[in-house]
């Protein structure tokens, strides 16, 4: 294309002036995982961006918790490559996994520690800045200030999960992963895990979350990702899906 | 550096917490050792000029079974709760994670022999209070906890893993027998001219397997 | 997906070595246990000395190369490295066997007993068992990368470990004597060292010539997986577009 100098000036200024297009916090290229004889995920290509709340719907064995394990560099790619917060995973696995935080099945906690030395332990793992008094909102946050001298293993599970929660952001993560995050919840952890979803947003934070439960998918999150066999095959704004159709579809594989 | 010596520390801190909360490992490996100790008072002759030999080579092997028992549950332990995934999401060197848990079963076991040391000295009669010894039983039970904890992760995360771990140990932790229990005999027969020999073994093996152990634990923790 | 023949430079490399290792070992054999002098001490049940020391030889030979392939394998992570590693693994278990046999079926007439602890034939034992080890572990690791991870490791840590195990049991006998037992005699005269040369060489042909067969084979059986996956990507997509 021939363009005059002061054409490509006049170029190079409307292009300044239009938005820069947004950094996506994850990007997914060419994702494949393979187990030895089957394959899980074939060939993803995703984009997540700051101060969204996605959730990932699929039955079960399409591949969801892998994929999380995957972002949280648990299990590492059979091909293609993860990007999160500006670092792959494969050349820079430290540096992902202190942007990350995970809220999965089990709690990762130590059942005979009390709530504040599983906090104490993981705010040092992380190298949490100011350990005591971001270990004091935390306990806050999810409500168990009253019992950060017990140990865990006397919790119940809502309270463990609440507890598994606050681990999750102790680090202040650009990335939070949420397998089944409402499953195991009461209601005070309900509160708590919509107190973070919205802390996460104000941080612009990306909040990643699988559930089977459809109507909390589509109302805690703008924008829904269904897993089918391995691939993403909807990707679309949560106001926009209708819950019968896609129980429907989720039904029918 | 300093971080990473930090990050050590609390990995231990945290093992020791856990076990002096439930006292699950180390009373079943103290239990085991002493009863291996009294099989060994029926089975070789204990009194007499052979006693340090037998002396030695039944407090090693007692050392071994209790350290075989303690390595395979505190790893199995967290292994299957899935607390392993949590220390592995943390951002820390694998070498690290390898180093706190190294340390972690090292402590459990020298304290093991701290208390069943002065028992079998009482109970024949053997003249254990040397500083050699100490050294001795350290350099020991060094290589078999660097060895022994990077065998333990990869044998928790099989089937049959109470069966595999002795059978990988074994043949691999033989120079080390050997050496523990000749430098031992000779400590406690207070005969120091080749003990030199034994120890200088003793210590090549332990810096030898910690490195390669340091070194390979990252591959082995991948899926 | 064309299923291929095996290829033409596979099984001709497979039969030109196959035909040498015949021959050197039909001329080594012939040297050592017909040729070669009478041994004045031992007599004529000396010369399983020309079998039982090449196939020690291959024993160490194929643990070296499984130490080598292990260490590229955690390096590179393909698979090659952990094929070449359990083929190599599962001829030098054969040989260790054969050479614990061998040794004590020569031991029972020469030292009127079946086994002694000196440190070659402790060292040979122990190295049993560590490949013993390198194949319970990948029986029970599960998958095919963890198996291939696991068996490395046991590779590399057995391999610095086998000369420490017989230096610590040399030592140990030397401090604490035992009977003495010579294996070979002080000066061999050089007709017996050129049928134990033809010998090494007539086996570690023979090593070669297993392990290119048995390559071949633990390829197939990972060329097996590959096709199962691409069969089972194929379904997928089928049902995903369907």
């Amino acid at each position: 294309m021939n363009v005059s100098p002061l054409e490509s000036q006049v170029l190079a200024s409307e292009s300044e002036a239009a938005p820069a297009p947004r950094v996506p916090r994850v990007k997914i290229s060419k994702l494949t995982k393979r187990y030895e004889r089957r394959g899980v995920l074939r060939s993803i290509d995703l984009e997540l961006y700051p101060g969204e709340r996605v959730a990932l719907l699929g039955a079960n064995g399409a591949g969801k918790t892998t994929l999380l394990r995957i972002l949280a560099t648990l299990s590492r790619p059979t091909s293609g490559t993860v990007s999160i917060a500006g670092h792959l995973t494969h050349k820079a696995a430290q540096a992902v996994r202190a942007q990350v935080g995970v809220v999965a099945h089990q709690p990762y906690l130590y059942e005979d520690l009390t709530a504040e030395e599983n906090l104490r332990f993981f705010a040092r793992m992380y190298s949490v800045a100011d350990e005591r008094s971001r270990i004091d909102e935390i306990l806050f946050m999810v409500g168990l200030i009253a019992r950060r001298g017990d140990r865990v293993g006397t919790f119940s599970r809502g309270m463990q999960q609440r507890l598994a929660i606050g681990r999750a952001i102790l680090h202040k993560p650009a990335l939070l992963l949420l397998d089944e995050p409402d499953s195991g919840l009461d209601r005070e952890g309900a509160r708590a895990l919509e107190r973070i979803l919205g802390y996460q947003r104000t941080t612009e934070g990306t909040v990643l979350m699988t559930t089977h439960d459809l109507r909390f998918g589509l109302s805690a999150a703008d924008r829904v990702l269904l897993l089918e066999n391995g691939k993403i095959v909807l990707d679309a704004p949560a106001p926009t899906l209708d819950e019968d159709e896609l129980d429907e579809r989720l039904s029918r594989r | 550096m300093r971080d990473g010596l930090g990050k050590i520390s609390i990995i231990v801190w945290k093992d020791l917490l856990t076990e002096i909360r439930t006292k699950e490992l180390l009373g079943g490996m103290f239990i085991f050792a002493v009863l291996t100790i009294i099989t060994f008072n029926f089975a070789f002759d204990m009194t007499g000029t052979g006693k340090a030999a037998s002396g030695a080579g039944a407090m090693w092997v007692a050392f071994n079974f209790a350290g075989f028992l303690g390595l395979g549950r505190s790893i199995s332990l967290e292994r299957d709760k899935g607390s392993f995934d949590g220390l592995l999401l943390c951002p820390v060197d694998r070498g690290t994670i390898f180093l706190g848990k190294f340390i972690g079963n090292l402590l459990f076991i020298t304290l093991v022999e701290v208390i069943s040391v002065p028992i079998f000295a009482a109970l024949f009669d053997l003249d254990v209070f040397q500083p050699l010894l100490i050294l001795a039983l350290f350099l020991g039970t060094l290589g078999f906890a660097a060895v022994g904890t990077l065998l333990a992760v990869m044998a928790a995360s099989t089937r049959s893993r109470e069966v595999l771990l002795p059978v990988l140990m074994f043949p691999i932790l033989l120079p080390v027998v050997i050496a523990s229990v000749r430098a031992t005999t000779l400590i406690l027969t207070r005969q120091t001219n080749d003990l030199s020999a034994w120890l200088n073994l003793l210590g090549a093996y332990d810096v030898l397997f910690l490195a390669i152990s340091y070194a390979v634990f990252d591959r082995v923790v991948e899926e | 997906m064309i299923v291929r023949r095996k290829s033409g430079w596979q099984s001709s490399l497979g039969l030109g070595l196959g035909l040498v290792t015949a021959i050197t070992m039909a001329i080594g054999l012939y040297l050592g246990l017909v040729w070669a002098p009478e041994d004045a001490i031992q007599g004529n049940a000396q010369r399983i000395f020309y079998i039982h020391v090449p196939m020690a030889w291959v024993a160490f030979l194929a643990f070296g190369v499984v130490f080598l392939a292990a260490i590229l394998y955690l390096w590179q992570r393909s698979l090659i490295w952990d094929q070449i590693a359990r083929s190599s693994a599962e001829i030098g278990l054969v040989f260790t066997t054969l050479v614990l046999v061998t040794g004590s079926f020569w031991g029972r007439p020469i030292w009127g007993t079946w086994w002694t602890w000196d440190a070659r034939l402790t060292t040979t034992l122990l190295l049993w068992f560590i490949f013993l080890g390198y194949f319970m572990i990948r029986a029970y690791a599960g998958d095919r990368g963890r198996a291939a991870t696991y068996s490395a490791v046991i590779g590399i840590i057995g391999f610095f470990d086998v000369p420490i195990i017989y230096l610590s049991v040399d030592w140990w006998r030397t401090l604490h004597p035992q009977a003495v037992i010579s294996v070979t005699s002080a000066n061999m005269p050089g007709q017996m060292v050129v049928a134990l040369m033809v010998c090494l060489l007539a086996f570690t042909l023979f090593y070669l010539y297993l392990m290119v067969q048995k390559l071949g084979i633990e390829r197939t059986k990972d060329r097996l997986i590959d096709y199962q996956y691409a069969l089972s990507e194929r379904e997928a997509e089928g049902v995903t577009t369907a």
